[in-house]
């Protein structure tokens, strides 16, 4: 998928006041979103991954958060200096988002049909026979049976799967060119995380949008994404082709992530080789590289600076000490790239 | 590679990983569930200064004030009757040539201990009844709960009138009506509270250690529950206080020639016209503690709740 | 019904035979959360209990240490009767089996400092005679699970889930269980922190000669760490197998389904493999589809699907599978 980038976000800084003092969510982060491609964006808790998705939207609560930095281009305009006016035009038409939880996603006093048309009616101007109907398409496309039906229910009647069909059905409404996923199959359980996944895919390839997929699970990553951004405490560590992040990752933390995983093909005998240690604390974010205190080949400077990026291909870039010429050189562990 | 603006020496790239104990590490002392809470209410600038002027105000009804007056509760003069504030009298003195400064300070002192004695049944009745009806659960609770209700329909007037009517009216028979109505509303609480901690995991573990139905309750199931329960209490309070001020009012308080908050208030609502300020100290008391408490119950609220926690 | 699940040896530590666990849920109806599960574990090895929502996998696992009592059925450890012992049998019982739980910040009693919280089971049981002795304890079960010595003075919210969690694991060993019942113990953490409690529960399994039973939805998970398996579905067993055997010979439509819609972090192994996905909803336990209970999503169902209830039968040795028509 080598489009252009429809999406461009640049040296991103979020922070947060809590009554603790500031909480510095999103540090520098940088990445693309290419026309037509799955973008897939993992970390774990803290890594800033959620803030950053819902910053593209402006989401976050005003009250206590400040955009510090960065600009996030699309279409010629940064999304991070326009005004709230200008956005409630952006959302859900141009840029759309579909949650983690499909529970509370849905208002439970209104119907699923008007929930749909609402969107129609504000960024379309759709009347309301045509909204109706195009409600009862995209039922469709989202692949819930008897849609006519269905259209006039209210949320309280359907399982969480088809609940979050719904809510993918309200985002796609408008045609968006940018569908950002929060974890959009965490809540759900395993046979029907499948069902969403390959629904996704399917209007992905359909639709020909974009889409930006949070999540912390490896193996939705591997499913469904063409690039993959690995982020770690607040910022983008590394990133590369889907085939570039598994097979040849070149950073201690995605080593570590894919070593902690169990595969089918794992060996009981052995032992798990997890990452010691738990994320930073984001009150207090550490100067140099946040993965030091965690990882296995620290040196003296990553404790003290930050590394810059090295490219390794065309998408390919990671950023650890270990690159630099003066570095010992260190292979990575046998699991990742010798399994098949 | 980019590198900056720093020079790196091949020294630094010597290995330096952290040991695993290190990484465990947790920073600063142990901060309990308490300290938490109050650094949190430090910050509730209104809960502070709340904090504060109760304080002072107990201070002044229960020592200073008594301390900075030569004169009585009760000694009349009449030659001296409604002076406003002056320097000797510094509230002034009422229809009989009474010190009002003495008189309200002893007035607040009966709201408290009204008001003290009313929270304190609402514990003991109000948080012993919820908690065995959270806690059992089930039938018990049903019934419980009906009895509360039944309870609730009967306007506390009545209770109060009923008990005045049958027992001579003083500072014990009017902490008893009051409380006698009002616990139900914390029995409510305790007994959410309870149902809510049953069903927790650590509830659970306990259970499966083996732990027996006391020990639950008293070490698991009230430890948790003492947030709403104080700040309930802190609530309670200015509602006996309002609630006393109101019998007063209705001639059903504290009769002469003791002196609560209400009655001061309540004699001095028919002099208005003429001595205001009669009506304005014992008033301002009255406010500043309602006030007060239910700041501080607001601030502890906020305080004390975990989920608010960073 | 005969000899399940053991490779007949007999040493069997706990024997689950018919378990029902029904709730009440409102004016006549029942929900059915177990509905009639049978099998043994052996001592020393890791059964896991797959299944998705509403299977009934968490509430067999606490009518084990009898959080519930059962509806039906009968739990014999050791050679005794779990839920019929009482008094002082009872409660010893009680102690040989044990729980950690899913979610670490609710399982830690917030008011509670540490040393008390795993010190709790040695206090309700008498096993330490001394505050020292206490206190010695709690600092070699810490030191156990890999935590500091001086954390037994902080307060859990002052932790990270994964050491939340590893304070749980320290409470259950305390009072020196034999069986543990893990409920979907790594769940809630996150990835790379998952591995530390995995490996921890292996090393102490083997150190103390634990027996496991380990409660997940992540089927990646209950492979590498269980020696055999079970899957669950609405309330009842549909296959158990060994580990390896399960996920290269799946005999039970679901738990083909199950096994094909977990998606595996290796993208080749993605893009090859052919998938299985079920359509159509979880059906609610409270009113389960008649006789097999998976063929209203099952992509073989028969006809006879719908009258005939399945048999719980050993195909091959060791291998158990609730016999549909569609596929026998």
């Amino acid at each position: 998928m080598n489009g252009d980038s429809i999406l461009e976000v640049r040296d991103l800084r979020i922070s947060f006041s809590t009554y603790a003092g500031e909480v510095q969510a999103v540090r520098g982060v940088s990445f693309d979103l290419r026309r037509g491609e799955t973008l897939a964006i993992v970390g774990e808790s803290g890594s800033g991954k959620t803030v950053t998705a819902k910053s593209l939207l402006r989401l976050l609560p005003e009250a206590n958060t400040t955009i510090k930095g960065g600009e996030a281009l699309f279409e010629g305009q940064d999304l991070l200096k326009l005004s709230e006016q200008q956005m409630q035009k952006l959302r859900g038409s141009k840029i759309a988002m579909v949650f983690q939880d499909p529970m509370t996603s849905l208002d439970p006093t209104m119907k699923i049909g008007r929930q749909i048309t609402e969107s129609l009616k504000e960024h379309l101007g759709l009347s309301g026979q045509r909204a109706r109907e195009r409600a009862v398409e995209l039922l469709t496309l989202v692949g819930i049976p008897n849609p006519e039906d269905r259209v006039k229910q209210y949320p309280h009647q359907f399982s969480g799967g088809m609940r979050q069909r719904v809510v993918i059905a309200i985002a796609l409404a408008c045609d968006p060119q940018i569908l950002i996923a929060d974890e959009p199959t965490t809540a759900l359980d395993v046979t029907i995380q499948a069902q969403i996944l390959e629904l996704l895919r399917d209007l992905q390839e359909q639709l020909g949008m974009s889409v930006i997929l949070i999540t912390h699970d490896l193996g939705v990553v591997a499913h469904t994404a063409h690039r993959v951004a690995v982020m770690y405490a607040g910022k983008v560590i590394e990133t590369g082709t889907l085939r570039e992040i598994f097979y040849n990752p070149q950073m201690p933390y995605t080593w570590g992530l894919l070593a902690s995983i169990p595969l089918p093909t794992a060996d009981r005998s052995q032992d798990l080789i997890p990452i010691p240690g738990s994320p930073p604390d984001m009150h207090d974010p550490p100067k140099g590289c946040p993965f030091t205190p965690r990882c296995p080949y620290a040196m003296r400077v990553c404790a003290e600076e930050m590394p810059g990026y090295t490219t390794f291909s065309a998408e390919h870039k990671a950023a650890c000490w270990l690159h630099h010429p003066m570095a010992p050189n260190v292979e990575p562990p046998v699991r990742i790239g010798g399994t098949r | 590679m980019e590198t900056r603006h720093r020079e790196l020496t091949p020294d630094l790239f010597n290995s330096a990983p952290l040991t695993a104990q290190e990484g465990e590490r947790i920073a600063g002392p142990p901060i309990g569930f308490w300290k938490d809470s109050w650094i949190r209410l430090k910050k509730n600038r209104g809960a502070l200064i709340s904090l504060g002027v109760i304080v002072v105000l107990i201070a002044l009804a229960f020592a200073l004030g008594p301390l900075l007056s030569p004169y009585t509760l009760y000694g009349q003069d009449l030659t001296r009757r409604f002076l406003g504030p002056t320097a000797e009298f510094w509230f002034g003195t009422d229809k009989f040539g009474r010190d009002m400064w003495t008189r309200v300070w002893a007035g607040t002192r009966v709201s408290l201990y009204i008001a003290f004695l009313a929270a304190f049944l609402d514990i003991f009745v109000g948080v012993v009844y919820g908690a065995i009806s959270g806690f059992l659960g089930g039938r018990v609770d049903d019934v419980m709960q009906r009895v509360i209700e039944v309870l609730n329909g009967i306007p506390y007037l009545v209770v109060a009138i009923l008990a005045m009517t049958i027992f001579k009216p003083g500072i014990l028979t009017i902490s008893i009506a009051i409380g006698l109505t009002g616990w139900t509303y914390m029995a409510r609480i305790v007994r959410g509270r309870m149902l809510q901690l049953k069903e927790q995991d650590f509830t659970l573990a306990s259970r499966s250690l083996g732990a027996s139905r006391s020990r639950l309750v008293w070490k698991h199931l009230l430890p948790n529950s003492l947030g709403p329960i104080i700040v309930n209490l802190m609530f309670t309070i200015p509602t006996a206080i309002f609630a006393e001020a109101f019998l007063s009012f209705i001639g059903l308080g504290i009769q002469v020639p003791e002196a609560s908050l209400g009655s001061l208030i309540s004699d001095a609502a028919s002099e208005m016209r003429f001595h205001p300020y009669l009506l304005w100290f014992p008033s301002i008391v009255f406010c500043l503690l309602m006030v007060c408490f239910n700041l501080l119950g607001d601030g502890l609220r906020d305080a004390l709740d975990p989920k608010m926690r960073k | 019904m005969t000899e399940q699940g053991t490779n007949g040896n007999g040493r069997a530590l706990l024997e689950i035979k018919e378990l029902k666990k029904h709730f009440r849920v409102g004016r006549g109806v029942t929900l059915k959360a177990v509905d009639g599960i049978s099998l043994e574990i052996e001592r020393g090895e890791t059964l896991g209990l797959v299944g998705e929502s509403g299977c009934g996998k968490t509430t067999a696992g606490r009518v084990l240490v009898r959080l519930y009592e059962p509806s039906g059925g009968e739990v014999i450890f050791g050679g005794k009767d779990v839920h019929g012992t009482e008094g002082e049998e009872g409660r010893a019982l009680n102690r040989k089996m044990q729980m950690i739980f899913q979610d670490q910040q609710a399982s830690l009693n917030p008011r509670m400092i540490v040393r008390d919280i795993i010190a709790e089971g040695l206090d309700i049981h008498n096993l330490v005679g001394s505050k020292k002795e206490r206190l010695d304890r709690v600092q070699e079960l810490l030191d156990v699970v890999g935590l500091d010595k001086e954390h037994a003075n902080r307060y859990p919210h002052e932790f990270s889930g994964g050491q939340r969690q590893r304070i749980g694991v320290a409470r259950a060993l305390a009072v020196n269980p034999e069986f543990i019942v893990a409920d979907e113990p790594v769940s809630a953490l996150d990835v790379s922190i998952q591995a530390q409690v995995i490996n921890l529960m292996r090393r102490l399994q083997e150190e103390r000669d634990l027996t496991y039973l380990f409660i997940s939805h992540d089927l990646s998970v209950v492979k590498y760490i269980s020696d055999r398996v079970g899957v669950m579905y609405l309330g009842q067993l549909v296959e158990l197998a060994d580990s390896d055997e399960l996920y290269e010979n799946p005999l039970h439509p679901y738990t083909r389904a199950l096994l094909s819609a977990v998606p595996v972090p290796d993208p080749d192994y993605e893009t090859e493999r052919e998938r299985t996905v079920l359509q159509g909803d979880l059906p609610s336990p409270v009113n389960p589809p008649s006789g097999c209970r998976f063929r209203t999503r099952c992509p073989q169902a028969v006809e006879a699907a719908a009258q005939v209830e399945p048999e719980w039968r050993e195909i091959k040795l060791g291998h158990w599978v609730q016999a549909c028509p569609c596929f026998t």
